[in-house]
C-alpha cells in the first residue's frame, strides 16, 4: 500500500500556475467567438444567420457576439460558409446585464471561501467541469477555495443548470440557508438565459429570473479556468471581464442593425 | 420474479409468424416491416398485451427496449420495443382511440416495464390497469397540481403550471414498518452540490439499507416536449445537451435516426471518424467513472491519477475537436468537419497515454487491499436480477448481460471492426470495475485501430428533400445502449422526439444493488454504477 505514497511524491506538482502565471496549455478551453470584420455587409449578414441563438448580430460589415448566450454549437467556428474569428482565452467571468457595479465579497474572504454547488438541471458537463477544480491540474485549494457540503458555511452558491421547476424549491432552500455576506453565481449558459431549454412549465429559463446574481459566467460548459477565474473575481483578486454583450446591446438597439433570419431593419 | 428462459426455439424470427398464430390466434397478427422496424407485431385486442409481451420477453428471449406513446389526432398510437438476440427489432403496436384512458398493464410480466408506465401516466395521463404504483415519478406530486398531462398535443409548454407554494403535507411512501424503522433522505442537494440532483430515501431499521427507491426527473427539463415542431438543425441541439457526458453518442443516435428516415447513406471516412469519436467519448467517460469509484473509497493519489486522466482526455477532444465534450461534430448526414492527419496522430498519442495510464492504476488498485474490501461483493445485482430488470451497458456487462448494440446490431463504422465486449458474471462493484477498465482498453485500441485505416473522403452527404417519415436510431452509450425515434413531417420538423436513455432503465435497477447492503456502501455502490440523472430526466 506504501506504493501510493511514493507515487504521490515521484508525480511532483502537476498544478497550473495561473494566475500567477498565464495558462496555454492546449485543449483547456474551447475558445469563443470575437467580434469579426467581414468584407462586406453581406458577408457578416450571412456571419450572424449561422447563430441558431441570435447570439450575433451584425451591423456593416461587423458581427457583435453576445457571449452569455453563446452555447458553443461551432457552427461559426467551422463547417459553415462565414467562419467568425475564435479566441483561445477564458477569462470570461462578466457582469449580468442587470447590474452595473462589481461588489466583491469583502477582502477578508481572499484566503479562505467556501463554494456550494447547486445542480439545478445541468446536463452533466458544467458539473463535470466544476468538479474538475479539484483535482490536481487545477488544485483550487492552492488558492483557498472549498467546495463545502452545507449552505451554512458556504459564501458563494454556483448554480449550474437553466433551474428546472422540480429543483427550484431546493435551491432556494439553499440558497435562504446561506449566512450573509453571500454572492450567486452563474456558470453556462443555460443558468445564465436557460440556454435551448428556453423558458416552459419545466425550465425558469436562467437564473436570473428567481435570484439576483452576481457574476456570469458563459460557455457552454465553462471550462476549469473560467469557473477558477470567476471565483477569484467573486473575491476581489481579478477584476471581471469587460462585458461582451455590451457592444451587442447597443448595436442591436442602434440605427441600421440587422437580426438574423429577418431583413427588417430594427428601430431605423 | 422470471427464470432464465430458454432461446427462442430458431434463434431468428423464421418461424415467429406460426408461434403466434397458434398463441394468440388473431389477436396479434404480423406485420410486414416498416422503415423503423424489422418486425411489427400488430395487438387488435388489448387484453392479449400482456401476455404476448411476456411471450416475447421470457420464452422468446427478446429484451425489452421501452415504449413509444404517439398522440395523433384520433388516435393512441403505442409501441412496445423488443430486440431479439439476432439484432432485428420488432415493435409490438397498440392502436386505441383517443378517448381511451385505461390500458392494460404488462409489469407483470415484463419487469423492465415499470418506469416506462409510470412515466406515459405522468406526461400523457394514461392509466396502466395492473400497475402496483402510478404517480409522483416526472411530476413531482408536492409542486404539480393533478390531472397535467405536459405531453398531450393540446398542453401549452409556455405556460407556468406548477404550484408556487409547495405542498407542506406532502409525505413520500414509506414501506418499511418494522418497529425502529426510519428513513434516511438523501440529496437533492448533496455532496456539496456536485452530485447530480436527485433523492435517496434510504429505509432501514439500524445498520443495512433495507429499501431505496431514487426519486429522479429533479432535472426534468422536457427536452421531448420543446423538441416538437422544431426543426431537425434546432432539435440536433437538444440531443446533444440533454446529457452532455454522452452528447456525442447522443446526438449520433439522434442523426441516425434521421438519415435513417431520410435513406441516406453515409460516406465511410464520416462513417469511421464517428466511430473514433464515440470511443474516445467512452474512453472519457469511463476515467471519470472510474475517479469517481476511487473517490467514493476515499483513496485519494488514485482518484488525482484518474482526474488528470480524465482531463488530459478532455484538453485531448478539445486540441482535436474544438470542444472538450464534443459539441457540434455531428450533423445528419455525416459530420460538420474533416480532421488532418497530425490532428489524428496526437489524438492518438493522447489516447494511447490515457490508456497505459489506466493500466498502470488498474495493476496497483488490484493490490490495494484497502479499496478492493470496499468494491467485493458489495452491491451485488445477480445475473437474474439484471436480464429481469433488462440492464443495460457496463453495469448489465458485470452482471452476465453481455448485450453490446456495438455487436449485435452493428451501426456507423463498428460492422467493419472487431469489437470485443468485456463481461463479468460477479455483478459486484469489483465486476463493474474490471468492466469499466476493460473497456476502456477496448475504446484506446479500437481508436489506433481505426485512425490507422482512415483514407481520405467525403466526410457528409446532403440530406434527401423528402425526409418524412419515422425512424429509429440507436447507440451504445457508454451508459449502455441508447435509442432515439423521430418522427419527421414533410418539411422536416420534428413531430414526435422519443429518447430511451440507458440510465433510465438502469436507475430502475439501482435499489437492488443498495438493498441488503451497509450506509456506508451507498456511495460507493452509486459511484459503481456510474449513471447520469440529466440522461435519465431529459
Amino acid at each position: 500500500m506504501s506504493f501510493w505514497f511514493w507515487h504521490g511524491l515521484r508525480r511532483g506538482i502537476q498544478s497550473t500556475r495561473y494566475p500567477r502565471a498565464p495558462e496555454s496549455a492546449r485543449g483547456i478551453t474551447p475558445g469563443r467567438p470575437v467580434d469579426t470584420n467581414f468584407a462586406s455587409a453581406a458577408e457578416a449578414l450571412q456571419a450572424a444567420a449561422q447563430c441558431p441563438v441570435d447570439a450575433i448580430t451584425s451591423q456593416g460589415e461587423q458581427t457583435f457576439v453576445d457571449l452569455a448566450a453563446c452555447i458553443h454549437c461551432q457552427r461559426c467556428h467551422f463547417g459553415g460558409p462565414r467562419p467568425l474569428q475564435w479566441s483561445g482565452d477564458f477569462e470570461w467571468a462578466q457582469l449580468p446585464r442587470v447590474k452595473d457595479t462589481h461588489d466583491p465579497l469583502p477582502g477578508y474572504f481572499q484566503g479562505s471561501v467556501h463554494i456550494m454547488v447547486v445542480d439545478a438541471g445541468d446536463c452533466g458537463a458544467c458539473l463535470r467541469e466544476v468538479k474538475q477544480l479539484n483535482n490536481p491540474l487545477y488544485n483550487m485549494h492552492r488558492l483557498g477555495m472549498f467546495f463545502t457540503a452545507t449552505p451554512r458555511t458556504a459564501d458563494v452558491l454556483l448554480v449550474v443548470g437553466p433551474v428546472t421547476t422540480n429543483m427550484r424549491g431546493p435551491l432556494l432552500k439553499t440558497y435562504e440557508a446561506m449566512p450573509d455576506p453571500k454572492r450567486v453565481l452563474a456558470a453556462g449558459t443555460c443558468a445564465i438565459t436557460g440556454n435551448i431549454f428556453g423558458t416552459t412549465f419545466a425550465s425558469a429559463g436562467g437564473l436570473g429570473t428567481i435570484l439576483p446574481v452576481d457574476l456570469e459566467i458563459p460557455g457552454d460548459p465553462p471550462p476549469p479556468l473560467a469557473i477558477l477565474h470567476s471565483l477569484l473575481v467573486v473575491t476581489g483578486r481579478k477584476p471581471p471581464a469587460p462585458r461582451s454583450n455590451d457592444q451587442w446591446t447597443v448595436r442591436t438597439q442602434g440605427p441600421g442593425c440587422r437580426r438574423r433570419g429577418t431583413d427588417a431593419v430594427l428601430n431605423s | 420474479m422470471t427464470t432464465a428462459s430458454a432461446p427462442h426455439p430458431s434463434g431468428n424470427l423464421e418461424n415467429l409468424p406460426t408461434l403466434l398464430e397458434a398463441r394468440f390466434g388473431g389477436s396479434a397478427s404480423l406485420s410486414k416491416a416498416s422503415d423503423d422496424a424489422d418486425l411489427i407485431i400488430d395487438v387488435a385486442e388489448l387484453s392479449v398485451l400482456p401476455a404476448l409481451c411476456k411471450y416475447l420477453f421470457e420464452e422468446a428471449g427478446a429484451s425489452f427496449s421501452g415504449t413509444i406513446v404517439e398522440e395523433s389526432r384520433r388516435e393512441w398510437n403505442i409501441r412496445y420495443l423488443f430486440l431479439f438476440r439476432s439484432g432485428s427489432w420488432a415493435y409490438v403496436t397498440v392502436r386505441a382511440p383517443i378517448e381511451t384512458k385505461t390500458l392494460p398493464s404488462i409489469v407483470a410480466g415484463v419487469h423492465a416495464a415499470d418506469w416506462y408506465e409510470r412515466e406515459a401516466e405522468d406526461l400523457f395521463g394514461l392509466d396502466f390497469e395492473g400497475h402496483p404504483r402510478l404517480g409522483d415519478f416526472v411530476l413531482h406530486n408536492e409542486i404539480w397540481g393533478e390531472g397535467l398531462a405536459p405531453m398531450r398535443k393540446a398542453f401549452d409548454a409556455r405556460q407556468q403550471h406548477f404550484k408556487q407554494k409547495p405542498d407542506k403535507n406532502w409525505r413520500p411512501i414509506l414501506v418499511v414498518q418494522d418497529p425502529g424503522a426510519f428513513a434516511m433522505p438523501v440529496g437533492p442537494v448533496y455532496e456539496g452540490g456536485l452530485g447530480e440532483s436527485i433523492h435517496f430515501l434510504l429505509e432501514t431499521v439500524g445498520e443495512d439499507v433495507i429499501r431505496a427507491v431514487p426519486r429522479l426527473f429533479y432535472k426534468y427539463r422536457a427536452v421531448e416536449k420543446i423538441a416538437e415542431g422544431k426543426p431537425v438543425s434546432d432539435v440536433l441541439l437538444l440531443a446533444e445537451r440533454f446529457s452532455a457526458t454522452s452528447a456525442f453518442a447522443h446526438s449520433l443516435g439522434f442523426c441516425q435516426a434521421v438519415e435513417s428516415a431520410a435513406r441516406t447513406t453515409i460516406p465511410v471516412r464520416a462513417r469511421r471518424l464517428r466511430l473514433v469519436l464515440c470511443e474516445l467519448e467512452r474512453l472519457r467517460h469511463h476515467a471519470g467513472a472510474i475517479e469517481g469509484i476511487c473517490q467514493s473509497t476515499a483513496l485519494s493519489v488514485s482518484e488525482a491519477h484518474a482526474a488528470i486522466v480524465e482531463e488530459q482526455l478532455l484538453r485531448a477532444s478539445c486540441a482535436f475537436t474544438g470542444h472538450r465534450y464534443l459539441f457540434g461534430l455531428n450533423t445528419p448526414g455525416g459530420l460538420r468537419r474533416d480532421f488532418d492527419e497530425a490532428g489524428c496522430r496526437d489524438l492518438r498519442l493522447a489516447v494511447d497515454t490515457a490508456a497505459s495510464q489506466l493500466r498502470y492504476l488498474e495493476a496497483r488498485l488490484r493490490y490495494s487491499s484497502s479499496f478492493l474490501d470496499r468494491l467485493e461483493d458489495v452491491g451485488v445485482v445477480s445475473p437474474e436480477s439484471a436480464r429481469d430488470l433488462n440492464l443495460l451497458g457496463p453495469v448489465g456487462r458485470a452482471s452476465g448481460v453481455c448485450r453490446d448494440l456495438r455487436r449485435v446490431c452493428p451501426y456507423a463504422a463498428y460492422p467493419e471492426f472487431r469489437v470485443e465486449a468485456p463481461c463479468e458474471q460477479e455483478g459486484d462493484g469489483y465486476a463493474r470495475l474490471r468492466v469499466l477498465f476493460a473497456e476502456a482498453q477496448e475504446s484506446a485500441r479500437l481508436i489506433g485501430e481505426v485512425i490507422a485505416s482512415l483514407e481520405p473522403g467525403e466526410i457528409q452527404t446532403p440530406l434527401e428533400q423528402d425526409s418524412s417519415g419515422a425512424a429509429l436510431g440507436w447507440v451504445e452509450a457508454p451508459i449502455g445502449a441508447a435509442l432515439h425515434w423521430v418522427r419527421l413531417d414533410s418539411i422536416a420538423r420534428v413531430e414526435r422526439y422519443r429518447i430511451l436513455p440507458p440510465s433510465f432503465r438502469n436507475w430502475h435497477g439501482f435499489h437492488v444493488a443498495v438493498e441488503d447492503f451497509a450506509f456506508q456502501d451507498f456511495p460507493i455502490i452509486l459511484a459503481t454504477f456510474a449513471l447520469s440523472a440529466a440522461e435519465c430526466d431529459r
